[in-house]
Formats: structure tokens, C-alpha cells, sequence
């Protein structure tokens, strides 16, 4: 099991760095992932996830070799 | 169809003028020709704003981008539509962004274009921190399109 996990701008800053790869089993959905990276706290709602660059719930499924990120609202335009 | 991530300052209406030039001169099938442009204001919240980093998540802004202006056109249909958007360091007076539409009638111009910028500030993942006086600061949402 391997995930690649990315923060981006004020996440990124708080977490104090640009990803992780998590080798650890047990990992099925995004919420678990957040978990891992964040010692145990539940996905809050202000911070949004995306799977394969795709936007994903808490819910929505990872497998390995998967790419997660976790980023603030987005500002652009 | 032409998406573009730039990473130095544009004249937006030189990339219009190209793009039509280049892509569209071969037809005369367009009436209709809307554009957006987003231009970094050097006040916000109050505060002087002297420069601004434009992050962004490579690969996913592209792809979410390609994904807007694919559903813009499966709803109106338009000719042709052309997205540029800076990223990296920005100044004050420096274009953000250029969506152009162009169509057969005003209708389905005005309404893609209005779709791709209001997805696009909703769901392309750019983030802005501003450079202001005596520290940076991130926005933290955009404001609402619609008044």
C-alpha cells in the first residue's frame, strides 16, 4: 500500500511541508488519510480533498498507488 | 480550444487578437466574441496590496480546467473559447485571467464565458497570498459573482 499525499497553500505552510507517502494498511477512504497525516482528527469541513486530481468527499475510496490532496477553498481569477 | 497556465505577465487583449487571428480567421461563422478579464487590484480588505503568489496544484488546475470548458461546450456549443491564467508572482495592474468565448450569437457567449470564470473561481485549485504592508496574508475565499 502506497498513497502520495499533497498540501497546498495554507495547509502546506501548517502541515510545514509539500507531502507524505503513506505505506501504513488499513487506509480505505479519504478520511483515513487525513488520520494518518494528522494524528487521528476527523476531515473538517473547511479543508477539501481531491483523489487522482479529481474533487472527493471524506468518503470516496483511495487504493494504492493512489494521489490525495488536501487544500483550502480555492482563491483563483 | 486553447487552455494555458503563464507564468509571466500577458497583455490579454494581444492574446485575444492573436488567438482569433491565429484560429479563426479560416471562418466567418462567429457573430458573437465575449471576454472576462481579471486584473489584480493593489487594494483588498481594506489593506494595500503590494504583490501576490499565485499557487497552484499542477496537473489538477489543467485538468479542472479542461473539465469546465468541456461542459461549457456541451451546454452551449460555442466555436471556439480560449482560458489563459497567470500563476506564480503577480503585481498590481497584471491580468489574473482571460476567458474568451466566441459563438454564433451573443447568448451562448455571454453565458459560457460567464460559466467558465464563475467554475473556475469556484473549482480550479489556485490559491493567492497577498504581500501586504508589514506581512503576507492568504485570501481565504472569493467573493460571491452574483452580487
Amino acid at each position: 500500500m502506497s498513497i502520495h499525499v499533497k498540501y497546498f497553500a495554507s495547509l502546506r505552510e501548517q502541515m510545514g511541508r509539500i507531502d507524505d507517502c503513506l505505506t501504513s494498511e488499513g487506509i480505505h477512504t479519504v478520511a483515513d488519510v487525513w488520520k494518518a497525516v494528522r494524528e487521528g482528527q476527523p476531515l473538517p469541513a473547511t479543508i477539501l480533498a481531491a483523489v487522482n486530481m479529481e474533487y472527493a468527499g471524506a468518503d470516496t475510496p483511495v487504493n494504492d498507488g493512489d494521489e490525495v490532496a488536501f487544500f483550502p477553498p480555492v482563491t483563483g481569477g | 480550444m486553447r487552455i494555458e497556465l503563464r507564468g509571466s505577465n500577458f497583455n490579454p487583449w494581444d492574446e485575444l487578437q492573436g488567438h482569433q487571428r491565429a484560429a479563426l480567421s479560416e471562418q466567418a461563422s462567429y457573430g458573437a466574441t465575449a471576454c472576462f478579464v481579471g486584473t489584480m487590484r493593489d487594494l483588498n480588505e481594506g489593506d494595500t496590496v503590494h504583490n501576490m503568489m499565485l499557487e497552484h496544484y499542477p496537473g489538477m488546475t489543467e485538468k479542472q480546467l479542461e473539465k469546465i470548458v468541456s461542459a461549457a461546450y456541451a451546454e452551449w456549443g460555442f466555436i471556439d473559447a480560449l482560458v489563459i491564467h497567470r500563476v506564480g508572482n503577480i503585481l498590481p495592474n497584471e491580468p489574473i485571467v482571460l476567458v474568451a468565448v466566441w459563438s454564433s450569437h451573443r447568448g451562448a457567449a455571454f453565458d459560457a464565458c460567464r460559466y467558465i470564470i464563475e467554475e473556475l473561481k469556484s473549482r480550479a485549485p489556485f490559491w493567492k497570498k497577498e504581500t501586504l504592508e508589514a506581512r503576507e496574508r492568504w485570501v481565504e475565499h472569493n467573493t460571491s459573482g452574483y452580487y
